[in-house]
């Protein structure tokens, strides 16, 4: 444990790895270019809801982060990620529904003749953020809703959880490769479904919503709360890069990929390969849930579908298109795929005249995208990345 | 040297990005043209439904503009897909706000998207017609409520039930979200209230596209073994009500025996059917396209001509042709598209319905309007059977002890959720 | 009195029977009477009118109740003449015209502009009232078909004016059915509304071991109960129970009876609704609770205090009752109560269900139901299982061209979904083409198959060929076809649900009882799985075919060097289990929708059934089929009102199986297991 302590001693490694500091340059001056044009505080060139988009682009690029680290470098195709990103969105929201709805039935109690006791105030606000999906009490998990560092800590502790005792269970009994990763769909249809009904205790189908009211900030306008969470995000998309740049280049990193090309062979050297991919597998799911928690406020609501089965298969299309076991690569395929399918689906693209009829993106978008990853994986199987990759080696010769 | 070309590309395509949303001809024409927001899903689940009333909008614009417009100048929608995706309804509705700077949004279908919408449009005081029966429960000082309440469909539907069938007993089935449970609930209260003992209501949700009915169905049959005329009351949404009315068929039950009665079941539903087997069950509604007036047949007929012969209309789409042309009439008042104005002068504002009788704009941002219940034919239309004066929209319903001391009242106390009994305001922003 | 009144209705129906007079002015006199009630019609008021038609009775008054009821009648806008019109077609302007004739008259009126009439509706209620009046004309027809309709409606609810006619048309009935269900019909209305409790009693063990819903909707109500309250135990009436809030339960019959009802450990009677009760019997005063008590708090608040309480100290519970203890002592207030003072009010009264029927009668009604509620729990269970089989047999029909193309092949096709929603397509684009439904379903079948073969042998061609060495990426890959696939689809047929409407002979159902019941179409799905494990083991196991393929699967390239060619057999494997694919998409769309999102509805199940049972064995595929099948089915039934749940809790514990028993039900051996 203190091997990996010093491991991912940030400056150390940031001595050792100078690109790394490429990379959080162009963040940084990305970050700092939106910001200058944005319409909160810069020219207004970038309006709020495109600074929200990008915002929510950089959280989507984390959790391609987590998705390249277990699945490129380590091996495990999990198709639940998103599953944990998810919950990482439900931990903070409840925070900032429990909150905010707190401060409003305040305000309107100021006019009640009697001072309202704790139990009143918990009922009106049970009655607000339960009545809407035909509840009142307030369930057991929203307990410590109340408490931000409690939730904060739950962001990564109920996610990791989950991860860890799915993880325990199915590494256990060695269940690998195509099994495993029909086993991590399962899960994350199990929890969707679970959510979906009215009873689960996080309002159902409805999900948690006016997430972007963040409690306290009433008069801070979105354009200036869309900019900080935009910063923040870049700020995550940083750290996080930078510590699973250091993982991938530690010791630990060598046997993960180690893992991944050939299992037996490592556990015949004696590692013990179940905790190695516990712990990316745990490590992953928490930077999920942090990109979650950090997506959702910026998305406004948060609902059962997001963790549909399909959202964590095309997380890891993402990666795939942008090329797996390079970090760059899941960053790429994240921004670049996920942008370009809003772009398309949004009807912002024009139509395209063809001889025969004209082809609407709004319909075609997907079929194209799905037959670009066939595309992808027969042909460019390092993805995009693959092909930055050839150019550089053609610069070199 | 890796790093430099992959993050000069992303840089390179996020501004390309950022030129498409924010290009010039996308702002600079607001002074020419009056411009209204169409925010309904034209791809993923709600396509279906949500594209019909797109189509009805824009029909309803190029009328206007035909008819010489609006204030002078011509009407232009713009139209966005926010994808059947309920954050992205959020960020469509800013970027029409912001970006497109239209002056009124028509849209949303599913209760979980106004939610979503909610926040924004009150943070940047947007004005949105929603035109679909909800479970009420909810007043947005930017919202205008133009389907139904439950007062407007779940309530006369109950009463019909349990004046003119005599329903004893009660199945409350409905799709698991929010509508079927606030409407369910209500209706809970309200049959307790009319005496019916509670072991007498029996309630089942299911997921949305439910397939699997036989048991919920036998289950339904079986109630009738305590002797008590049973009724279906069915707020099951979508695609499930497909398997549901195979199993009711299946199982021989006819309307006779136990009727079902749907508030989400309409023309455009019963298109995926073959209804020779479900003659006699009910529906309610503000609307139905079998309503026999000259304002319905005109409307009708523009609608085919449009777009297509086999084509039906619905309620949701005579909620936007009436909240449409009571816009342009407050538009019209008012001499501004100004949301503010626009707003006062939608008080009060009248139109005649497109089933008789005229449909008024409350203070509490609610129609009055008629309820119908229509019979389902063998031809996947309804027969009216009965048609109720103009009842007035109710935000918060009198039948739950909670929400009964409520109103809503915008015009004169300025309030979407005042306590009649500690006369005072509750909140000015709405729960969502 | 009402009696009385229905025995003359009765003696004068009869004697209008008797002696048919036709007098057309005085029917028509009673028509135009009651006009307006008729031609606006409810329930609640349309009753005095019935009961003068029918006490008029004859053929006129019986055309008259027909025609009504199937809203043949209109109204001649001008003259307000009552007339029977049927629709005759439009006119050059599209105008749609009625063909009518005079009711009284019979006389042919000619064609009017529809507008000109307009139609008397009677909802169902009122027609469902009609159709009661109506019986007892039709039960006397000479037509069969017309006699059994009004048995139907009889059924449905007695009327005490029905058992005259009732007992009349036994003695003349020749047939066997109908003067079976007759007598029956007789038995339950004695028992309804008889007088005699002898022959009640008589009549309910006649129903002894029926356990059909006609005899359990008449005896249930004897059974009626309602809670009473006293200071003692009374002496006198039939007691059902006696009730203990807080303590006793409803008794288990009810739960027998009907499942919804059930309370499971919940007490009948909680003490707060014990306690309510008492309060709206108004045998003690509305107390005060701690809405009132905030009530009254606000009412004495004077300038920031109540007496020596400041307001803003009030924020607990505990305050405010110190604060309303102490106004309450002051000004002479009634006291709060809490939940000692609840309890020992309530312990002063007696709680009891009193039966609204004597004990003979409810005696025998129990006896009789209870032997009834254990035959219907016999079959409620036995129907739990059926539909947990054909729960079963619909998964294993989605599974089972997985169990060749993953099972065998160990190809991941994620696409799998989308043949099963291609097949359905298939029957619903063949149903466009072919009206006839039988003869387009059994087209539909191969069609579906050769479609979806096709598509999979293309599939393996282009796709998975080049993978089989990378079974992670064939899954994204396919997974790129199945959303392809699936926007096309919604392309081309939108996303609306299509029908598939299945043959007049598939529909209905199978009904051993009014409790054990299962639709056509699920038989035909049970038995179409049977026909598919029958085929696949035949062709897996005693074909050429088989045999080359499972040695493909094995050993590639051992079998490529005994002569096999490993391209033809892994392409025709692929697209053999497509092609089933197909066929069970055509039956599944049957049963349920065709939409774009078919497939992706029983993908992932399918690939649990398939891992469940055991990877490489189509008899793993039947055992992990018929266990999800069953579990879900098992589940549903402790949990009845969340269906959710059921599938939640259903792959949590696949979830776990998995982990204990990774090889699945049916595990391979030796050789064969390794991957």
């Amino acid at each position: 444990m203190t091997k990996l302590i010093k491991h991912t001693i940030i400056v150390q490694h940031l001595l050792r790895h100078p690109s790394i500091l490429i990379f959080l340059g162009l963040l940084s001056l990305f970050t700092i270019t939106i910001v200058l044009l944005s319409e909160g505080v810069g020219v207004d060139l970038v309006p709020t809801s495109f600074i929200k988009t990008l915002g929510k682009t950089l959280c989507l690029c984390m959790v391609a982060i987590a998705m390249d680290l277990v699945w490129g470098f380590c091996g495990i195709l999990s198709l639940g990620h998103f599953a944990f990103f998810a919950l990482g969105g439900y931990m903070i929201g409840m925070w900032l529904m429990f909150a905010r709805t707190k401060i409003i039935v305040l305000q309107a109690a100021q006019n009640a003749p009697l001072p309202m006791s704790l139990d009143e105030v918990n009922d009106a606000v049970g009655t607000q953020i339960f009545g809407v999906v035909g509840g009142a009490d307030i369930p057991v998990i929203w307990t410590f809703a109340d408490i931000f560092w409690v939730q904060i800590g739950f962001v990564f502790l109920i996610p990791g959880l989950l991860a860890f005792i799915f993880g325990w269970f199915a590494f256990r009994s060695r269940v690998n490769g195509v099994y495993l990763s029909i086993l991590t769909q399962a899960m994350t249809l199990a929890l969707s479904l679970y959510l979906f009904q009215n009873d689960s205790g996080l309002r159902g189908n409805n999900g948690l919503s006016g997430l972007q009211n963040i409690p306290g900030l009433d008069d801070t306008p979105q354009a200036i709360i869309s900019i900080w969470f935009f910063i923040a995000s870049a700020v995550t998309l940083g750290l996080v890069y930078i510590v699973a740049h250091s993982i991938v280049h530690s010791k630990l990193g060598n046997i993960l990929t180690g893992i991944r090309d050939n299992e037996d062979r490592v556990r015949f050297l004696g590692y013990n390969v179940e905790s190695y991919k516990l712990f990316i597998f745990v490590l992953t799911a928490c930077i999920a849930a942090l990109a979650g928690a950090l997506y959702y406020p910026q998305a406004g609501i948060i609902n059962p579908a997001e963790l549909a089965p399909v959202a964590s298969i095309y997380l890891a299309v993402w990666v795939a298109i942008g090329g797996r076991g390079r970090l760059y690569g899941a960053i790429v395929g994240a921004a670049f795929v996920s942008l370009l399918s809003s772009y398309f689906t949004g009807g912002h693209a024009p139509d395209l005249a063809l001889g025969l009829g004209t082809l609407r993106w709004t319909e075609w978008w997907l079929v194209l995208l799905g037959l670009s990853f066939v595309v992808v994986t027969l042909y460019a199987p390092k993805g995009m990345s693959g092909i930055v990759d050839r150019f550089v080696i053609k610069g070199n010769k | 040297m890796l790093y430099p070309v992959s993050v000069h590309r992303i840089f390179a395509i996020m501004v390309v990005f950022i030129g498409t949303y924010c290009s010039p001809d996308v702002r600079a024409t607001a002074s020419e043209t009056i411009k209204i927001g169409v925010l309904h899903s034209l791809s993923g689940t709600m396509a279906i439904s949500e594209t019909t009333l797109k189509d009805t909008i824009l029909m309803l614009v190029d009328e206007l503009n035909d008819e010489g417009g609006l204030l002078g100048k011509n009407v232009e929608a713009v139209v966005v897909d926010p994808a059947s995706d309920w954050p992205l309804f959020a960020e469509k509705a800013r970027e029409l706000l912001t970006v497109h700077n239209v002056d009124v949004i028509f849209g949303n279908w599913t209760s979980v998207s106004r939610k979503s919408v909610l926040p924004v449009i009150e943070e940047l005081n947007g004005l949105l017609f929603y035109p679909v029966q909800y479970e009420g429960e909810e007043s947005s000082r930017n919202v205008f409520y133009t389907g139904a309440a439950p007062n407007q469909q779940a309530i006369p539907a109950t009463n019909y039930y349990l004046d003119e069938l005599g329903v004893e007993k009660f199945a409350l089935l409905g799709t698991d979200y929010v509508y079927p449970r606030t409407t369910n609930k209500i209706l809970e209260q309200y049959l307790k209230d009319k005496g019916i003992p509670g072991s007498d209501i029996f309630v089942n949700y299911t997921p949305f596209g439910h397939s699997d009915w036989s048991k919920i169905v036998a289950d339904v049959v079986a109630l009738g073994a305590q002797g008590k005329k049973v009724g279906v009351i069915s707020t099951i949404n979508g695609d499930a009500n497909v398997g549901f009315y195979k199993e009711l068929a299946a199982a021989g039950v006819s309307a006779d025996d136990i009727p079902v009665i749907a508030f989400s079941v309409g023309e455009e539903e019963l298109s995926g059917l073959d209804t020779t087997n479900l003659v006699g069950h009910l529906a309610a509604w503000n609307y139905f396209q079998s309503a026999d007036t000259d304002a319905n047949t005109t409307f009708i007929a523009a609608w085919k001509n449009r777009m297509g012969g086999n084509r039906v209309t619905n309620d949701p789409m005579e909620a936007h042709y009436i909240g449409f042309n009571m816009w342009v009439q407050a538009v019209t008042d008012a001499g501004t598209t100004d949301v503010d104005e626009v707003r006062d002068a939608m008080y009060g504002q009248t139109f005649p319905n497109l089933t008789g009788g005229t449909a008024q704009m409350l203070s509490n941002h609610h129609l009055s309007k008629p309820v119908l219940i229509g019979e389902i034919q063998d031809d996947g239309q309804f027969d009216i059977i009965s048609q109720t004066e103009e009842v007035p929209g109710d935000a918060w319903t009198n039948y739950l002890p909670e929400s009964s001391v409520l109103i809503s009242d915008w015009k004169t106390l300025g309030c979407g959720m005042y306590n009649t009994e500690t006369k005072s305001c509750v909140q000015i922003k709405s729960i969502y | 009195m009402i009696r009385i009144f229905q025995i003359l209705l009765i003696i004068s129906l009869s004697e209008r029977l008797l002696t048919p007079v036709w007098a057309d002015t005085e029917f028509e006199d009673l028509l135009i009477r009651n006009a307006p009630l008729i031609q606006k019609s409810s329930s609640k008021t349309i009753d005095p009118v019935l009961n003068e038609i029918q006490a008029y009775g004859g053929e006129d008054a019986a055309r008259f109740l027909e025609l009504w009821k199937n809203k043949k009648l209109f109204v001649l806008e001008e003259t307000r003449e009552l007339v029977v019109a049927s629709p005759a077609g439009k006119d050059q302007d599209g105008k749609k015209l009625l063909a009518i004739s005079g009711f009284i008259s019979r006389n042919d009126l000619g064609i009017v502009r529809a507008k000109a009439a307009k139609q008397i509706k009677p909802n169902s209620g009122v027609r469902a009232k009609i159709a009661s009046a109506l019986a007892p004309f039709q039960i006397k027809s000479d037509d069969p078909n017309i006699r059994s309709t009004a048995l139907d409606t009889i059924y449905r609810r007695i009327h005490p004016l029905h058992l005259e006619p009732l007992r009349q048309a036994m003695a003349l009935e020749n047939n066997a059915v109908l003067k079976e269900r007759m007598e029956k019909a007789y038995v339950l209305g004695i028992i309804t509304h008889g007088n005699d409790i002898s022959k009640i009693v008589d009549s309910i063990y006649s129903l002894a071991g029926d356990l059909s819903l006609e005899t359990r909707a008449i005896l249930n109500p004897l059974m009626k109960s309602e809670i009473e309250i006293s200071k003692t135990i009374p002496t006198t009436g039939n007691i059902a129970r006696i009730i203990a809030p807080d303590i006793s339960v409803r008794p288990s019959e009810a739960r027998r009876v009907n499942p919804f009802t059930m309370t499971g450990g919940e007490a009948e009677l909680s003490l707060d609704a014990a306690y309510q009760l008492l309060i709206d019997r108004e045998l003690i005063p509305i107390p005060v609770n701690n809405e009132k008590r905030d009530q009254v708090l606000v009412a004495h608040i004077n300038s920031g205090y109540i007496g020596n309480f400041e307001v803003s100290s009030l924020d607990t519970d505990a305050a405010r009752n110190q604060a309303y203890d102490y106004l309450a002592q002051v000004n002479n207030l009634p006291r709060r109560i809490d939940e000692e003072h609840k309890k020992r009010t309530i312990s002063e009264y007696v709680f009891f269900a009193k039966y609204d029927r004597p004990q003979a009668i409810t005696d025998a009604a129990h006896e009789v139901l209870i032997g009834i509620q254990n035959k219907v729990r016999f079959f409620t269970l036995l129907d739990l299982v059926l539909d947990g089989l054909s729960l079963a047999s619909i998964y294993f029909l989605a599974a089972i061209g997985l169990a060749i193309t993953f099972g065998v092949m160990r190809v991941i096709n994620m696409a799998h979904g989308e043949f099963i929603m291609m097949g359905a397509y298939t029957g619903y684009v063949i149903q466009l083409i072919i009206p006839s439904y039988t003869l387009s379903i059994i087209v539909a079948l191969p069609a579906a198959f050769i479609l979806t073969f096709v598509a999979g042998v293309l599939m393996e061609r282009l796709v998975i060929r080049h993978l089989y060495k990378r079974p992670l990426e064939t899954l994204l890959a396919t997974f790129g076809i199945s959303i392809a696939l699936q926007q096309i689809a919604k392309n081309i047929f939108g996303t609306q649900a299509r029908p598939l409407t299945s043959p007049e002979w598939l529909d209905g159902a199978m009904v051993i009882n009014d409790v054990l019941a299962i639709s056509n179409i699920r038989i035909a799905i049970f038995l179409l799985s049977l026909v598919f494990l029958a085929v696949l083991l035949y062709v897996m196991t005693r074909t050429r075919f088989g045999l080359e393929t499972r040695a493909v699967t094995q050993n590639p390239k051992m079998a490529s060097s005994m002569g096999i060619n490993t391209d033809k057999i892994n392409m025709l494997t692929f697209g053999f289990g497509s092609g089933i694919a197909g066929i069970a998409g055509v039956a599944i769309g049957l049963f349920s929708k065709v939409t774009s999102e078919l497939g992706s509805d029983y993908i992932v199940q399918s690939f649990m059934t398939v891992v469940v049972g055991g990877v490489g064995n189509i008899w793993g595929t039947l055992a992990g089929a018929a266990m999800i099948g069953s579990l879900q089915k098992g589940i549903e039934w402790f949990n009845p009102s969340n269906t959710l749940a059921a599938q939640t809790y259903m792959i949590i514990f696949i979830i776990l199986f998995i982990q204990f028993r990774p090889k699945g039900i049916v595990a391979l051996k030796g050789r064969a297991a390794d991957d």
